[in-house]
């Protein structure tokens, strides 16, 4: 295949940043997309040109640090997948594709496609844990769960922190990875007991860190590539409701 | 009052949603009235009249009329605020953008809420403000006889050609709002149930379809004859 790339260049957090046009010949379309990109920063480096930065890890779609908005969708245009497991079958020989970093305030570029997303970990050190002793391991089923609750929760904890909700809310907010993090442990027990504290700490965390507020567009649903669900932020509100409502003041 | 402007984005959803649902709510009412304007019935312009007696008379409506102007105000208010900061979200757009699916209308509630917005106002000038006195009652073929005349005044508003289109597009432009309003604020209090949201959603949609449908019968009546 042969492609033309418009791609988003910023040497770093503070310059301004373009667009630059590059053309690859001979891509296999069994190729993954960041192979082409390989592809493209090796004909770079023999060019004795920067090669361009993006962030990847694993490359099997779990680690959530490939993050690359394509063509105006976050991960590419395949359904229920990372970019690092798409294949440029996905595209028309001699098409062009436009590359852009995640676009929000509180994801601020730091070179070309990469961004930071410490946002979330901040999120995730507000409340986003169970504060509780690890002793040995527990007998099987010594604490009953409900199934659809286990199930729940691990469909929740398939987030794999990647931002493309918030990369494809046209708000920049951040509801369905702070909610499924929210659920994936109030739905269990161990997570229940803190859930009060840890849904208002979270949500204030967010808010903080200016994220945008969900508008139920639920564009998010329709691009994370684990397929989290938007009943996750209307159970995130719920238990919020209940714990402004409902539980003590929280000492700050 | 600036603690109202400092509650955490999801306390504000509620309370615009709460609103939002109240003033859905509300608009039931007011076309059940306004239906009355058509001659449904053989006493319909008693009937229309003794309902407007009673919705600008009676104290218990007073009341429920402050309740109304705060939900307006308060729905307004954080749907700007809402918004501003959502577009503060995202200082930089990106080059190519809105292809991901989405709730359709939902991408335009801010276009679609100032036009309402200036509906309000439109509909201000020619009713309430008339009730108190501040604008002139709209002349047209049929004389009013005081400022609580409005069978007459709704009769010459919608005899002019030009008026009775623009309020039906205006109407239009409501539901377009209300379309993804009605799901939104049960997504927004928390109410989502796997059996139960697929009908939330479609008496939404039937809602937002209905209600408008409703109100625009009646200046078309008075465009066909
Ligand atoms: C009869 C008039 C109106 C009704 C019945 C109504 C109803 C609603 C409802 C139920 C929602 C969903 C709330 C949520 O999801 O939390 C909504 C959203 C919204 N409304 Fe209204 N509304 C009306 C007029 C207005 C006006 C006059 C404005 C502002 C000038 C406005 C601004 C907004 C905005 C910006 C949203 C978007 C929030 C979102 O997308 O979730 N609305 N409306
Ligand atoms: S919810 Fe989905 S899109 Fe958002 S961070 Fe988690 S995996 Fe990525
Ligand atoms: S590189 Fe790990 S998920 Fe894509």
């Amino acid at each position: 295949m042969d492609l033309t790339l418009k791609i988003w260049r910023q040497e770093n957090a503070q310059a301004r940043g373009k667009f630059e046009t590059y053309k690859v010949t001979g891509i296999s379309e069994d190729a993954s997309f960041l192979e082409m990109l390989d592809i493209l920063n090796e004909s770079m480096v023999d060019k004795v040109q920067l090669p361009i930065a993006f962030d990847h890890d694993c490359r099997e779609g779990i680690c959530g640090m490939c993050s690359l908005y394509i063509n105006g969708r976050p991960h590419g245009p395949d359904q229920g997948i990372t970019v690092c497991q798409m294949h440029m079958r996905n595209f028309k020989d001699g098409s062009t594709i436009v590359i852009e970093p995640w676009r929000a305030k509180p994801f601020p570029v730091i070179k070309d496609l990469m961004i930071d997303r410490s946002a979330f970990d901040l999120i995730i050190q507000a409340g986003g844990y169970v504060s509780v002793h690890t002793g040995g391991v527990p007998d099987a089923n010594s604490i009953p769960i409900k199934k659809e609750h286990a199930e729940l929760a691990m469909d929740a904890a398939a987030c794999i922190g990647c931002g493309a909700c918030v990369a494809t809310c046209k708000n920049a907010s951040a509801m369905l990875f702070v909610s499924a993090k929210v659920s994936q442990m109030a739905l269990l027990p161990q997570g229940k007991i803190e859930a009060a504290r840890r849904v208002q700490k979270m949500v204030a965390e967010m808010d903080d860190l200016g994220f945008g507020n969900c508008t139920n567009t639920y564009a998010c649903e329709a691009e994370c590539p684990k397929d989290i669900k938007i009943s996750n932020i209307a159970r995130m509100n719920w238990q919020f409701l209940i714990a402004k409502v409902g539980a003590q003041k929280m000492n700050a | 009052m600036a603690k109202l402007l400092h509650y955490s984005s999801l306390t504000k959803k509620f309370i615009m949603a709460i609103a939002g649902l109240f003033l859905a709510v509300f608009l039931m009412v007011h076309l059940g009235i306004n239906l009355f304007i058509l001659p449904i019935t053989e006493n319909h312009v008693e009937i229309f009249e003794i309902a407007v007696h009673f919705m600008t008379s009676n104290p218990l409506i007073k009341v429920f009329e402050i309740v109304l102007f705060g939900g307006f105000l308060i729905h307004i208010i954080y749907g700007l605020i809402l918004q501003i900061q959502n577009w503060m979200a995202r200082p930089k757009r990106y080059k190519i953008e809105g292809f991901s699916h989405t709730s359709f209308f939902s991408k335009y509630m801010i276009h679609t809420a100032i036009i309402i917005f200036i509906f309000l106002v439109i509909h201000f000038i020619n009713f309430y403000f008339v009730k108190l006195g501040f604008t002139e009652a709209p002349q047209g073929p049929n004389e009013v006889t005081n400022n609580h005349d409005f069978y007459n005044m709704v009769v010459n508003l919608f005899s002019t050609t030009w008026y009775a289109i623009m309020y039906i597009g205006l109407i239009i432009i409501l539901g377009f709002h209300l379309n993804h309003a009605i799901q939104s604020a049960f997504q927004s209090l928390g109410l989502y149930h796997s059996k139960y949201t697929p009908f939330i959603k479609m008496v939404g949609t039937l809602y937002s379809i209905i209600i408008p449908l409703g109100f625009i019968i009646i200046p078309l009546y008075f465009l066909i004859n």
